[in-house]
């Protein structure tokens, strides 16, 4: 069974990112970018199922510009067997994403597509859907538990106030939750050995796919700041001030 | 044209969350019309129309609907869109599920999370853990679109829409539901609570010992950060952050937690902040409105008692 899962390349979520000053944008000029920690959790879950003989080959794929390669070599790393980079400048946004690894689904034919929950830089939480409408195939968001059975895969998802279970018909497509599971730790040597891996690249452009971005950004912003508040010496002036507050 | 929302109930009742997608959907001034899916549910359409400002209600009852599937909800939402010129829900699970699966199968582009809407297609919506407000205009023919319900105020009771029935497209096949294990609480929804009492990672084996009698005081909902839930000192579903639920009470207790970026993109809108930590430089004393530096588990009893009295 072959397993392909969708990286994407994203600002560290360590990184409080800035607004430039002509609020067109935000500043991610020279920031520290990493894999999208979903997807970290994705590449960890595909690698398990090799490692457990479920899956016999693991593809990484991610569309972005060139450095986006960082991520995939973070996936090589923890062991998946292939990468793909589709190399675009055009700014992405998930409906031409999830075109894109349509392309990829119908030449690699995997059983299995696992992909971020969300992107922690736009939170859009929509291209592993979108993936799974396009290919026709069923779904399974926010995915904390998977469990291949023949030819159907269960995946108990988070939803509000609990959980469910669902069973999906293979192929199929699961975002993953941040319960899935704890990405391994790299070691040194496989990273340098992931560096010396080969990289197939496609370009965006040679494949006809419109991917021209639907939304515009017109500005960003900084929220309004809080008013300040102010320290209580102790629980007697809390309360008062909860009470002046008029929320008792 | 008009507009066409995505009604979730739990069984029983309209989400709360649904009332605050009909109030987001005024932005347009065109007719609102609710779908309600359900197996059995005419109460529930029954309880849709009587939401004001609703002009109708589509029913689609089947039996595959008791638990819907986001392929089969997703598939009687396009086959309903075409004639709309917005399709809206709150940003729930299921929304989420459901409304990128229906835009992309109309081969549009989808707004998420949208905390304000100004006609007919700019919206703002936050980026990057809520530190952005990002201002996008789509320019699609069917603008879809999930809300974040705690910008918007619920719409009112008090109206007597039509309820017409629509007829449910057969299931896909692709997938099938098999169970759900659903907290049961008699606390309100985290999303919806007017006080909520959330804890860290450093409040241990007692969670629930410490914050159930505080939350209890308000009839309030427990929430928690994502490290007290790895660590196991609290359930899933009541992590509030960037990865868990959004919320924005009246108040909000914060104790013992740092104040991570991840956790503020859940809490930070909420009225009143309280921050309860013994480490004078948190971070979140720098969100709070009232901070008070001390051991939690000295301060929490004291100050449910002191509620108490
Ligand atoms: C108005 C707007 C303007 C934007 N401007 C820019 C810009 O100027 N430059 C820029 O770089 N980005 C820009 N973006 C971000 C855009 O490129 C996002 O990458 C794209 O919209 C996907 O959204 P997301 O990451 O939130 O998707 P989500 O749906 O949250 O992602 C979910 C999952 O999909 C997969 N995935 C998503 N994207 C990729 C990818 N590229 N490759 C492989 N897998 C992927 C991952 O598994 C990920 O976990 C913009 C977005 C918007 C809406
Ligand atoms: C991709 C990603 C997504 C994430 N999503 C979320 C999310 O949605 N929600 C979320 O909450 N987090 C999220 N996180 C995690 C987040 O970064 C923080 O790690 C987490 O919020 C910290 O939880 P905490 O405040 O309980 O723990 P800590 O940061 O360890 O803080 C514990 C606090 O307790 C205080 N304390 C200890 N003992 C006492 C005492 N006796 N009395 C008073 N105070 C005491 C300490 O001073 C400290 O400030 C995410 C992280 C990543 C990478």
């Amino acid at each position: 069974m072959k397993v392909l899962v969708a990286v994407k390349h994203v600002v560290d979520y360590n990184i409080k990112p800035r607004v430039k000053p002509d609020g067109s944008d935000v500043d991610i000029a020279g920031v520290k970018l990493s894999i999208n920690p979903f997807d970290e959790i994705a590449v960890e879950e595909a690698v398990r199922l090799k490692e457990r003989g479920v899956a016999t080959e693991v593809i990484a794929v991610t569309i972005g510009k060139t450095n986006s390669q960082d991520s995939l070599r973070h996936a090589l790393a923890m062991g998946v067997d292939k990468a793909v980079l589709i190399e675009t400048d055009v700014e992405l946004q998930p409906l031409g994403v999830a075109k894109l690894l349509k392309y990829v689904v119908e030449r690699e034919q995997p059983s299995l597509i696992i992909l971020g929950k969300q992107a922690i830089d736009d939170d859009l939480g929509q291209t592993g859907q979108m993936l799974a409408a396009l290919a026709n195939v069923g779904q399974g968001t926010f995915a904390s538990v998977i469990d291949i059975k023949g030819d159907e895969i269960e995946v108990t998802r988070e939803i509000d106030g609990g959980t469910d279970v669902v069973a999906l018909k293979l192929p199929a497509v699961v975002t993953t939750d941040l319960r899935l599971n704890e990405p391994r730790f790299i070691k040194l040597p496989n990273l340098m050995m992931a560096k010396k891996k080969p990289i197939e690249t496609i370009k965006a452009a040679d494949l006809g796919i419109d991917i021209s971005p639907r939304l515009k950004q017109l500005k960003v912003a900084d929220p309004e700041p809080r008013k300040p508040g102010i320290k209580v010496a102790n629980v007697a002036e809390l309360v008062e001030k909860l009470r002046l507050a008029e929320v008792l | 044209m008009s507009i066409l929302i995505l009604a979730e109930h739990d069984g029983k009742h309209i989400k709360q969350s649904t009332r605050q997608a009909v109030a987001a959907a005024g932005a347009w001034q065109l007719p609102i019309h609710l779908v309600v899916t359900g197996a059995n549910s005419a109460d529930i359409a029954r309880e849709a129309s009587e939401i004001a400002s609703v002009a109708k209600v589509l029913h689609a009852d089947a039996a595959h609907f008791e638990h819907p599937l986001a392929e089969d909800v997703a598939a009687l939402l396009v086959q309903l869109g075409a004639d709309y010129k917005v399709i809206l829900s709150a940003h729930t699970a299921f929304s989420k599920s459901v409304l990128p699966r229906v835009a992309a199968l109309l081969d549009v582009g989808m707004v998420s999370d949208a905390v304000s809407i100004t006609a007919p297609a700019t919206y703002v919506r936050p980026i990057y853990a809520g530190n952005v407000l990002s201002t996008v205009e789509s320019s699609d023919a069917i603008q879809v679109v999930t809300i974040r319900a705690t910008s918007f105020a619920a719409a009112a009771a008090g109206g007597s829409a039509e309820v017409a029935t629509v007829s449910a497209p057969a299931s896909s096949g692709l997938s099938r539901w098999i169970k759900e294990d659903k907290t049961v609480s008699d606390r309100p929804e985290l999303s919806s609570a007017r006080v909520v009492v959330s804890g860290g990672r450093s409040l241990a084996e007692r969670f629930d010992e410490l914050l159930e009698p505080l939350a209890h005081r308000f009839g309030g909902a427990l929430g928690a950060t994502r490290a007290a839930v790895d660590a196991g000192f609290a359930p899933n579903d009541i992590q509030v952050g960037q990865t868990g639920t959004i919320v924005a009470p009246e108040l909000y207790f914060a104790i013992g937690i740092s104040g991570a970026m991840q956790h503020l993109a859940g809490m930070k809108d909420s009225k009143i902040i309280v921050a309860i930590n013994h480490d004078p430089d948190a971070p979140i004393f720098q969100h709070a409105d009232f901070g008070l530096v001390a051991n939690l588990f000295d301060a929490v009893p004291e100050l449910t008692t002191a509620l108490n009295q």
